[in-house]
């Protein structure tokens, strides 16, 4: 699914006037994924840097309905509102999304989104991936790569890698489950487009650079977002019913052939100022052999 | 006509939250209330209670449940115990602070470590300062007519409320309670009206960050800032005594059993010393009054079924009249007293005149410790050697020396 072509809409649910760093993943991908969604969307958020898009009380350049919940309970807010509205009457009325960051969904929320997950809940849970804590002042996560500098890991390097993440939530068997970028707000769009037909829980990651976090340049987001999915350290493919694609530019790069060396990602950030040869070595092979296997599985 | 059914305390707060057509309920078992959300999630099977029954997989998440369900408009409903509501903490502040009118039963017990599955008042009196409204049940008809009041109340002042009551005691007991008819709960608490409607055509972000200083809307309304919020939870606890009252007015007016005072009282005309208790101890403490009675000692019992909004002049008014007061509770705040015994003394020094009374703080019945109508008597006798200014222990440790 390349979607080149779609038609995306020009109204704008995320108005001038935000608080979130120059250069923001995040801020550009919920562009899109609003504009998907559309206005009868709910979405429900713990503490992290999408509370801080949606602004400061009395103001907000968030032009859909929000509701804030505790760190840990985004997928039970999420249930709740779906109940609430069912038992209402309203649920036709609106789509329910939860949105949290890595922290809020591989860490501590994890307990609820499992739980809401085997319950079938009727929703769309977004992982916004910027691999730390960032709100918080860049602490690492279970998503923080190996390798990476964070301020809980500032001379010694995470030595772990990245929590599988992806794989824990396809044993969930969701409806539908998708991976994106920032850097490709087509493929967000198009993704996002779908998961909202859809019934049942529906789990979408979104890998979003972040300047600050990751120590690059505010004008380069869109390229490290797109070095991610080139090097194959981020990879774009939906499961839909069970039935695995690779997508955009990942299928293109199966077509292809081609894939990047992962250190010219690496090195475009500061974060991963401190990783040995060996160390980006081990990680081009565990990149490599992951790649097969999605190789692999996307071969009809 | 009427209908008494000889029921379990859980009983009663299932058949209730069932008589108050709640909308949305999600639970988590722990002993003693598992059997709150079992009962309901038969009515909902059966199609006997039309309810969304969600089976989280936490407290945390159940009571997040409840209070996003009762953000969009519906009538919640929850039941927990000790570990578990420790477990909601968070979310009880969360509760409280969105000013979602969500109600929920707690079966009393004790707190770990170390584990016990028994009864005393740790787990809710350690919830004081959530904002949530507490009420504490004297038997198991109280907790069928509280349930339904909580509704009312909560509805009208956007309060969450608890209604606490002995585990095992009383959640496990049997006892005749009088089951009002659908038509008279639904005329007494009719459906819920939100102040508000959540619409794409005006979206809200609700409880977002709010700073310290109050800031300006769009069109330049100075709005709270956190502190203001925080005032408008503590008026809404301060109006929520008179409402409780109302409605308890009502609910005699309707069912003839009236609940108007927050307290119920036994042999204090004339008493000297007086009992102060919440939950089932009243009874133990009724049959030690009878008893001392007899050998002409004067004392009474004032059974406390508000503990937050405290009803601090209610029960100043009526305790300043006494000599001594023994407060007796099955809970403790480390390092002080017991904390019933500390809101009457504030209560006291408020809202009484001198000569106040003396207020001695006795600790009893935790983890389930059983407390006899002779511990009772046991503990009047020995009040001289009891030094007001430090809580007793009514345990045999103690009691040696
Ligand atoms: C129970 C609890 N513990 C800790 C926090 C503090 N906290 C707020 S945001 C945050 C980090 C969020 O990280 P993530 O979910 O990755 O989102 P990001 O800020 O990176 O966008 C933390 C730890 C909290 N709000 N609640
Ligand atoms: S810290 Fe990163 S994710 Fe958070 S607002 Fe800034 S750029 Fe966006
Ligand atoms: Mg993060």
């Amino acid at each position: 699914m390349s979607a080149p072509f779609v038609e995306i809409p020009e109204k704008e649910f995320v108005l001038p006037g935000t608080r979130t760093c120059a250069g923001c993943g995040l801020t550009l991908a919920y562009r899109y994924i609003l504009k998907a969604l559309g206005p009868d969307t709910i979405v429900t958020l713990p503490a992290c840097c999408l509370t801080i898009l949606h602004g400061i009380y009395p103001k907000t350049p968030i032009a859909i309905n929000a509701v804030n919940n505790t760190f840990a309970s985004t997928a039970a807010s999420a249930a709740g509102l779906v109940a609430g509205l069912k038992a209402l009457g309203k649920d036709k009325d609106f789509t329910v999304m939860a949105m949290a960051g890595d922290g809020g969904t591989f860490d501590m929320g994890i307990q609820a989104l499992s739980g809401a997950a085997e319950r079938q809940t009727d929703f769309i849970y977004v992982c916004y991936d910027n691999e730390a804590y960032m709100n918080t002042g860049v602490q690492r996560s279970s998503a923080t790569p190996l390798g990476a500098l964070t301020t809980t890991t500032p001379f010694l390097p995470k030595q772990q890698p990245k929590k599988d993440f992806l794989t824990i939530m396809e044993a969930h068997s969701p409806s539908y489950m998708a991976t994106c970028c920032s850097a490709y707000p087509r493929d967000i769009y198009a993704k996002f487009r779908k998961a909202k037909e859809k019934k049942g829980t529906r789990f979408i990651h979104l890998a979003v650079p972040c300047p600050p976090g990751w120590g690059f340049p505010t004008s380069q987001t869109v390229r490290v977002g797109r070095l991610a999915v080139e090097t194959g350290m981020v990879v774009l493919f939906e499961i839909d019913e069970g039935e695995f694609k690779l997508t955009g530019k990942s299928l293109t790069m199966a077509r292809s052939g081609r894939k990047k060396p992962v250190v010219e990602y690496l090195k475009l950030q500061n974060r991963f100022a401190k990783m040995t040869d060996e160390q980006v070595e081990a990680l081009q092979r565990e990149v490599d052999s992951r790649w097969e296997k999605y190789l692999e599985r996307s071969e009809p | 006509m009427s209908n008494v059914q000889i029921i379990t305390g859980n009983q009663a707060a299932a058949i209730a939250a069932k008589l108050c057509r709640v909308q949305v309920i999600a639970a988590y078992p722990i002993t003693p209330q598992s059997k709150i959300p079992e009962l309901l999630s038969e009515y909902v099977e059966k199609g006997e209670l039309k309810a969304e029954f969600i089976r989280v997989e936490s407290e945390h998440s159940a009571m997040g449940v409840c209070l996003s369900a009762s953000l969009v408009g519906a009538r919640t409903f929850t039941a927990t115990a000790a570990n578990g509501l420790a477990y909601m903490h968070e979310q009880l502040h969360w509760a409280a602070g969105a000013r979602v009118p969500v109600v929920m039963s707690v079966a009393n017990r004790g707190l770990g470590a170390p584990w016990t599955i028994l009864n005393d008042m740790q787990d809710t009196l350690s919830q004081r300062d959530t904002g949530w409204m507490q009420f504490y049940c004297f038997n198991n008809q109280e907790i069928l007519d509280y349930v339904i009041m909580a509704y009312r109340v909560a509805e009208e002042v956007l309060l969450p409320a608890m209604v606490c009551f002995d585990g095992f005691r009383l959640s496990h007991t049997v006892m005749p309670v009088e089951v009002p008819s659908q038509e008279l709960v639904d005329a007494f608490l009719p459906s819920r009206k939100l102040p508000y409607e959540l619409t794409p055509d005006n979206p809200v972000n609700i409880n977002p960050v709010v700073m310290g200083d109050r800031l300006p809307d769009p069109e330049g309304n100075i709005c709270p800032d956190y502190m203001g919020f925080r005032l408008r939870m503590q008026k809404a606890h301060e109006e929520a005594m008179g409402v409780i009252r109302e409605v308890g007015k009502a609910f005699g007016e309707v069912f003839g059993r009236s609940y108007e005072l927050p307290y119920h009282a036994y042999q204090i005309d004339d008493a000297d010393t007086v009992f102060v208790t919440m939950g089932s101890l009243s009874s133990e403490a009724m049959d030690a009054v009878d008893y001392m009675r007899k050998a002409g000692r004067k004392v009474g019992v004032l059974g406390l079924r508000v503990f937050r909004p405290f009803p601090s002049k209610e029960t100043a008014d009526i305790l300043a009249n006494f000599n001594k007061l023994v407060v007796v509770e099955k809970a403790i705040s480390y390092g002080y007293e017991t904390p019933l015994a500390t809101e009457v003394k504030a209560a006291l020094y408020t809202n009484g005149s001198n000569p106040l009374p003396e207020v001695y703080s006795v600790v009893v019945g935790l983890g389930g410790k059983d407390v006899n109508p002779q511990d009772l008597v046991g503990i009047t006798e020995k009040l001289e050697k009891i030094s007001p200014d430090r809580p007793s222990w009514w345990h045999e440790e103690e009691l040696k020396q």
